[in-house]
């Protein structure tokens, strides 16, 4: 079973705030759906190389060109918290 | 014959000789969503669609249409309409106005398609009953106290429920088409590259891809034609034109996967694809029995995969940039208090499990071993497709199962996604079509294609359709 504090050390990692009702089912959930990963131990077939460069279907580039969408407006219009043309953000401390 | 009853085909025919118009069409659509109760849309564009309907009108009357123009359809509401709300069925994003058109969607407008709504969806397309949904389950319309399937849960039930004359989805594990198979609809999920996903919201980025949902064969193909092909906006786009192909059942060799038709298999649902297989064979086809060993490890390799993506892929709702912004004491706060409320219960679970796959001492039992699975998934595939042209197996195990039936237990939902997840993981086109009813429910027959053979999937399919009664 996955402790209590593992699953708010990952909350944490992953930005999440839960509530304690929250955490008790996480828990339950999370060891379960972890212990059926462990059927890939199970894997005996050689493990293939993972390709690192280049994927099945290529590697698509595009040139490095710099081109207008002309959204700004409404962008900016999305921001929850903003000044002028600026996002505002709360302070990190 | 009712009007929201055609076709494409038959709604095409039906503008161009004049026999109604497409606001009259339109209306006609708008009247059948609002008294429907099967919440299959989150919004409905009904400005919007009156405008383009009138719009397409004068395009027909000159001559200059297209087998789309004028022809209503509704949207996933996870793919972007410019100036339409875009919820991603998320109380993250409920208020959010999409700034810009999906390529999809863009497409679809040169044609003079029009958009009657967005449709009801697990949210950010995780889950596979639509149950997920911040604004409400949809229900099956052949049994409401039944789910739709998911996470293309209003997609499906529109146009099952004549609310829309096709609709787009999206398939990440199986979500365009678990959900056209328990609501007897046709749900084409095309090859990985096959149609730019820029302006769908993201859920994993090495899965993603937008199809259509359609009431016919004839109709998925004439969507996926409008909507496929290369797209500067998405790089896993490829350059790739869709050729019509006219195969007979005689030239066709089909693999039956053996690992598909193993335990948890529903017996009525396995005598009906089994059924189908028999009458390819009656018509000449080859039928194979074949095996692809790396099955069972699918599941485990896409719960791995996919909320390791999902839990990069959503980082971005962190309530600074858009959407839902709660927190007042500091930045941390802000990021914990938006996210904790915006996202729901499975949201959250998948966001936990990536976050844990990925973090220090876990990656390389978790994350690498998974991408190394998926590799034998696909090499599973590859070698299947060197002996056969098509497999054919079931979409799902079972048919609709009840509404709350399987919300509590994440594993057990998990495993209605079986069947589709391992072709997904090898990035293979799969087309679930109407093959026959257990009961009321209606079973899907997946066709699954190699690569970029969707005309060879759609050729058989066709061919099929007109073999199968869906009535009894």
């Amino acid at each position: 079973m996955i402790s209590k504090e593992e699953v708010e050390h990952i909350a944490k990692l992953a930005r999440l705030e839960l509530t304690e009702k929250e955490i008790e089912k996480m828990q339950k959930d999370l060891t379960a759906i972890l212990d059926y990963f462990n059927l890939l131990k199970k894997v005996a077939r050689p493990l293939p190389a993972i390709p690192v460069a280049k994927g099945d279907l290529g590697a698509p580039r595009r040139d490095d060109v710099v081109s207008s969408h002309d959204i700004a407006d409404e962008l900016i219009a999305a921001f929850p918290d903003k000044k002028d043309d600026y996002i505002k953000v709360k302070a990190i401390f | 014959m009712d009007l929201i009853e055609l076709t494409i085909k038959q709604t095409h025919e039906g503008l161009k000789s004049k026999k109604f118009t497409s606001v009259e069409l339109t209306k006609s659509y708008l009247e059948k969503i609002k008294k429907s109760d099967l919440n299959a849309f989150i919004s409905v564009t009904e400005d919007l669609a009156l405008k383009q309907a009138v719009v397409a009108d004068k395009k027909i009357s000159s001559g200059d249409s297209d087998e789309l123009t004028g022809i209503p359809c509704a949207i996933k509401d996870a793919i972007l309409v410019e100036g339409q709300r875009c919820t991603a069925a998320s109380k993250i994003l409920e208020n959010y106005i999409a700034p810009y058109d999906a390529t999809v969607i863009k497409k679809l407008k040169e044609k003079g398609v029009v958009i009657l709504g967005k449709t009801n969806l697990d949210e950010f397309t995780m889950g596979a009953s639509g149950e997920n949904s911040a604004f409400g389950a949809t229900k099956n319309p052949y049994d409401k106290t039944r789910v739709v399937g998911g996470s293309s849960s209003g997609s499906a039930a529109a146009v099952a429920a004549d609310e829309s004359i096709y609709t787009l989805g999206s398939d990440t594990g199986g979500s365009i088409r678990q959900p056209s198979s328990f609501c007897g609809v046709v749900g084409l999920c095309p090859t990985y590259g096959a149609v730019s996903r820029y302006g769908l919201i993201a859920h994993a980025s090495s899965l993603d891809q937008i199809g259509p949902i359609t009431k016919t064969v004839e109709d998925a193909e004439i969507v996926f034609r409008a909507i496929s092909g290369k797209d500067k906006m998405d790089a896993t786009s490829t350059d790739y034109a869709y050729e019509k192909l006219d195969v007979g059942m005689k030239d066709l060799k089909i693999g039956v996967p053996k690992e598909y038709f193993a335990k948890g298999l529903d017996p009525e649902v396995e005598k009906i694809i089994r059924n189908v297989i028999k009458k390819a064979e009656d018509a000449g086809a080859k039928i194979q029995e074949v095996s692809l060993p790396s099955t069972e490890y699918a599941l485990a390799c896409y719960y791995i995969i996919g909320p390791s993506e999902i839990s990069a892929n959503l980082a971005r709702l962190d309530g600074i940039r858009y959407g839902l912004s709660e927190g007042k004491k500091d930045l941390l706060d802000v990021y914990l208090k938006s996210r904790g409320h915006g996202f729901g219960a499975e949201v959250k679970r998948r966001i936990m499990i990536g976050t844990y796959c990925l973090s220090s001492g876990y990656y390389d039992a978790y994350y690498k071993k998974a991408q190394e699975v998926r590799q034998l998934v696909r090499r599973d595939f590859a070698s299947v497709f060197g002996t056969v042209d098509l497999l054919f197996c079931p979409v799902s195990p079972f048919p609709a199962f009840k509404l709350g039936e399987k919300a509590d237990d994440p594993l057990s939902m998990y495993l209605a996604d079986i069947y589709t997840i391992p072709s997904k993981l090898a990035g293979l086109p799969g087309l679930s079509l109407p093959v026959g009813k257990t009961g009321d429910l209606p079973v899907g027959l997946q066709i699954i294609g190699n690569h970029f053979q969707e005309n060879k999937i759609l050729s058989i399919a066709t061919e099929l359709e007109k073999t199968v009664d869906n009535n009894s």
